[in-house]
């Protein structure tokens, strides 16, 4: 017909056990941005197969699709993503408020998942008034806060200079080590090293794919 | 079962709360464009509450002073009781003969079936004093016949009544109304003493019981003479006299305003087939007729702010449109995070029902206040029409549900990866 279907991947079949710590890279077109976007079910793919912690996500409606992003994943972004008339306490409620936790248990969470990225002491600043180390903070603050089986963050360091980038990237790593299943989605080798194992897409195919030897350095 | 409920309802609650502060605050951030929104909410209210609080005053204020008469009690006279209308209709009134007091008294000794027959006319009176103080002014002089007091229901604490022979020789005596009588008279009873009002000494025979004063004017500050004497003392020949009937019960009422009618009639050569050249006025007729005023000013002003209210319908949809574009991102962050297109309408539909009830809580704050003033330079007492408060609103939070809903419903189905990008 008229218009020329364009698959943006095509045959990729991936395992991920629950606790990994992956990164996603790829030069942009390249298809890591749909990859991201099926992991975090935002979309589900025109054919093929999406199980998460054994639910059937590639059959899913928009309303359950909206469940499992609020209970399964949680995202961090390059931009932060934060609502800029919501103080830090309140970005990292949202989740909550649409998982139905009744208001004095939210905000107990929140503080919580706020102090465990060290910003306790920040949780009435608006986003305009934080860093952007500190915004990226919150927003894996409220990526954390529904206890989250994937934990996707799409270009993490990309608006933040380098010492601030590592500082993220050591707070991720702490989260992988808690057993959180964390994806990093990149072009930068520096970030990427960090995960242990790492996916590489070109043209929609999946170009590399290695896992880096278990023994971590002491 | 239950619990999911129990959990949609807390959930629906939270968001709910979360949107009426996410409105709150987005009304905030753009000041100017809201409050010109807002305007047309503002007027449309106001212009209920302004008129509905006015007319009630004034409702309040007419039945009030109908209720004065006793149940049984009809008035004939000359001018209709209630007059909503243009000068041409007036002038038919103004064309008819004065009633007399010949025809009163004609009246009085031929209809059978009335209990009471009182005549009256009120005077203007100057400065009335007693021997002791000086009455505040404004007092008024009413020309009366023993049947009146039944039919206003003036109710003796001293004294006596007016009598026939009080009336037959013209006597200078009269009854004061109670406020009047303690000015005039502080230090002990009115009875038997004099007053003066017009350069003539009057006797007073009896003190009325308080009726109360409305509205801060004061109802008690009058006198009562008979009838001739007010004729003899103030002229008043171009006044037409008042009638007063009571029917002896509510079975005879009827009976009793037919026969009325007749005699007047041939007293006042009325040719069969033609309408009466008087009015014959009870608190039902008088009562009806407000009612179908009241009925007509409504009628108007629930089209007038209806067209306020669509123009502010469509104006707050254009601004929810523009608002849905400007926070796109927001949307997709929301999506992005577990919410549901339901979740993002009722937050958008709400912001429309905030913005709208800010403006109807504007526009029921000013419409009481100025509706209120009106009141009180007509001298009404103030009211407070709530069920036209609630009306307001209601008719506030269905406009910004109807013209909310068509933006919600675009901000609900933005696509959740496109508004993530949008820049």
């Amino acid at each position: 017909m008229g218009t020329e279907t364009i698959h943006a991947l095509r045959d990729v079949s991936l395992d991920i056990q629950r606790g990994e710590y992956v990164a996603i890279m790829g030069p942009s077109g390249s298809g890591k941005s749909t990859l991201m976007n099926l992991l975090g079910c935002l979309d589900t793919p025109t054919s093929g197969l999406y199980e998460l912690n054994g639910a059937n996500v590639s059959d899913m409606d928009d309303n359950q699709l909206a469940e499992i992003r609020n209970r399964e994943i949680g995202f961090v972004f390059q931009t932060f993503n934060l609502l800029p008339r919501s103080n830090a306490l309140r970005n990292v409620e949202l989740p909550l408020i649409y998982s139905g936790m009744d208001a004095g248990q939210r905000k107990q969470v929140a503080l919580d998942a706020l102090t465990s990225v060290g910003l306790g002491d920040r949780i009435h600043h608006k986003p305009n008034e934080l860093s952007g180390g500190q915004r990226q903070r919150v927003a894996i603050a409220r990526a954390l806060v529904n206890t989250p089986s994937i934990i996707l963050a799409d270009e993490p360091t990309g608006n933040l200079d380098s010492k601030t980038g590592e500082e993220i990237m050591a707070l991720l790593e702490v989260l992988s080590e808690k057993g959180n299943t964390v994806f990093v989605v990149t072009h930068e080798e520096d970030i990427a090293k960090h995960a242990r194992r790492i996916i590489r897409i070109r043209d929609g195919l999946i170009a590399s794919d290695e896992t880096k030897s278990k023994g971590k350095g002491v | 079962m239950n619990s999911s409920r129990l959990r949609f309802w807390r959930v629906f609650l939270a968001e709910l709360k979360e949107s009426f502060r996410m409105a709150m605050s987005a009304i905030a951030a753009h000041k100017l464009r809201s409050s010109l929104t807002l305007l047309g909410v503002l007027v449309g209210v106001f212009s209920i509450i302004v008129v509905m609080t006015t007319m009630r005053a004034m409702q309040a204020r007419i039945e009030a002073d109908v209720g004065q008469l006793g149940g049984q009690t009809f008035v004939v006279q000359k001018w209709p009781g209630v007059y909503f209308g243009g000068r041409e209709g007036l002038e038919k009134f103004w064309r008819r003969k004065d009633i007399t007091l010949a025809q009163g008294l004609d009246l009085r000794n031929r209809a059978t079936l009335a209990r009471y027959i009182g005549l009256e006319l009120w005077f203007s009176s100057g400065e009335v004093v007693s021997p002791y103080a000086k009455a505040p002014p404004g007092t008024s002089v009413a020309g009366e016949t023993p049947g009146s007091f039944a039919a206003q229901n003036w109710i003796l604490q001293d004294g006596r009544i007016l009598q026939d022979s009080d009336v037959e020789g013209a006597h200078d005596v009269c009854v004061l109304g109670n406020s009047l009588a303690k000015d005039l008279f502080p230090y002990g009873s009115a009875v038997d003493e004099r007053i003066k009002f017009n350069g003539i000494n009057y006797t007073v025979v009896g003190v009325l019981e308080a009726k109360g004063s409305m509205a801060g004017g004061n109802e008690d500050n009058f006198a009562i003479i008979p009838i001739t004497t007010g004729l003899n003392r103030f002229g008043g020949r171009r006044q037409s006299v008042k009638l007063l009937v009571t029917a002896p019960d509510v079975a005879g009422y009827d009976d009793t305003v037919e026969q009325v009618r007749g005699i007047l009639r041939v007293i006042r050569k009325v040719p069969p087939g033609k309408e009466d050249d008087f009015e014959i006025v009870s608190n039902d007729s008088t009562l009806n007729q407000i009612n179908n005023f009241t009925f007509a000013v409504r009628l108007g002003v629930t089209a007038i702010s209806s067209i306020a209210l669509l123009a502010a319908g469509i104006g707050i949809m254009n601004i929810m449109l523009v608002s849905v574009t400007e926070r796109t991102r927001e949307i997709g962050i929301r999506r992005a995070i577990g919410a549901k297109k339901r979740n993002i309408m009722t937050q958008f539909i709400m912001e429309a029902v905030v913005l709208c009830e800010v403006g109807g809580a504007i526009g029921v704050v000013v419409g009481i206040v100025l509706g209120n003033v009106a009141a009180h330079m007509m001298k009404l007492s103030p009211v407070i029409p709530v069920d036209w408060v609630f009306i307001g609103l209601g008719i506030c939070s269905l406009v910004g549900i109807i013209f909310g809903t068509y933006p919600a419903y675009k901000a609900a189905n933005l696509d959740p990866i496109e508004s993530l990008r949008y820049e």
